[in-house]
């Protein structure tokens, strides 16, 4: 029955580690696709409000509008809350066509169902808010959603 | 001179490398999620007449500028906020539009020929949140406010889910968001159910400009 009989001895043959360095860099193609590094840096003071009764919010059909006092950078352009849409500060008429071209950019499927996310300070007058529904309204995107940050358990 | 082969290069080290870059991104990775409070808003229609709603059936909320809440004429803390809004909109004190009075409310059943000036809603379905603020009321405040009616609606929702079906309403809407392609009818009945017994009437008022 010798051919069942080891041919050397006890000793463990060591791992191959050749495969460890794809492995890991997998990983890390990985973890650099998912990295989401900001695109558009706002211009605005934007620290959200908290809040806990929060749903996700679905990003392929989102159009992202900023408003705030504008940020240290720009002082100079006072300390009333502003609007930023993309990169650059617009007045309240601008929102609607910002919508109307968002629209042209999304699929077919979502285009009724586009969602307009606030990223609004906490410290911001509530009325400039009430002014942004209002051409949301006029423009025909009713859904939106106030964008929040986790609350804290205590 | 004979031709030497190539040493061949050490390549133990790259996994050291491999794994330093890979723990910087794990680091700096933050997979964004934005959540927030998900709102509809009402359609622009013109010149229709404002429907007739009872007051009983209005649930006044005014935030001034100073950040200060008025719940239907009286000061209110914004912690209490939660109890006032499921107490209006559970109290069950008269009957639907189709007549049907609200066999699952728990509330006081406060009504009009009973309690008089402390009456309250007739229905979940005819309860009505009205919510006005001022120009200059912050923003954060604001979301406050709608995060607590918010509250009001989900423990309201929670407790007939937790009654009717045993689980919470959380859990089924955790469940079709994750078979959203696959449908399936019956969860999708059982939330509208859940949801048409407090439906979400929350009408929010113009700020004055002034």
């Amino acid at each position: 029955m010798s051919k069942f009989k080891k041919k050397k001895g006890g000793d463990l043959p060591a791992i191959n580690t050749a495969s460890l360095p794809d492995i890991v860099f997998m990983l890390l193609f990985f973890f650099m696709v998912a990295t989401v590094m900001r695109d558009n840096s706002t211009m605005v003071e934007n620290t959200l409000p908290v809040a806990d009764q929060i749903e996700k919010l679905k990003k392929d059909r989102t159009m992202f509008i900023y408003a705030g006092k504008p940020s240290s950078q720009y002082s100079n352009l006072g300390t009333e809350g502003r609007i930023q849409i993309n990169d650059s500060f617009v007045s309240l008429d601008a929102i609607q066509s910002a919508i109307l071209e968002y629209k042209a950019t999304l699929n077919e499927a979502f285009k009724d169902k586009i969602v307009v996310a606030l990223k609004v300070d906490e410290k911001t007058n509530a009325g400039i808010v009430s002014d942004i529904k209002q051409k949301l309204r006029e423009a025909n995107a009713l859904k939106i959603m106030y964008i929040t940050g986790k609350k804290k358990e205590e | 001179m004979a031709k030497r082969a190539a040493p061949e290069v050490n390549a133990g080290s790259m996994a050291d490398i491999a794994f330093l870059l890979l723990i910087f991104f794990l680091v700096t990775t933050t997979i964004e999620k934005d959540k927030g409070i998900l709102r509809s808003l009402p359609p622009i229609e013109d010149d229709t007449e404002p429907p007739i709603i009872k007051e009983r059936n209005l649930f006044t909320i005014l935030l001034n500028r100073e950040d200060r809440l008025l719940v239907e004429d009286e000061e209110m803390e914004i912690k209490d906020l939660k109890q006032a809004a499921i107490d209006f909109l559970d109290n069950g004190g008269g009957v639907n539009a189709e007549g049907e009075s609200c066999d699952y409310c728990k509330g006081k059943r406060l009504n009009t020929e009973q309690h008089g000036d402390r009456a309250s809603s007739d229905h979940p379905d005819k309860a009505i949140i009205t919510l006005k603020h001022d120009r200059e009321t912050t923003y954060g405040r604001y979301i406050e406010v709608q995060n607590e009616l918010v509250a009001a609606y989900n423990f309201l929702r929670e407790r007939e889910s937790q009654r009717i079906f045993n689980r919470s309403f959380a859990s089924m809407l955790e469940e079709k968001a994750k078979n959203q392609f696959n449908k399936d009818e019956k969860l999708n009945d059982d939330i509208k159910r859940i949801k048409d017994m407090y439906p979400l009437k929350l009408s929010e008022a113009e700020p004055d400009k002034n």
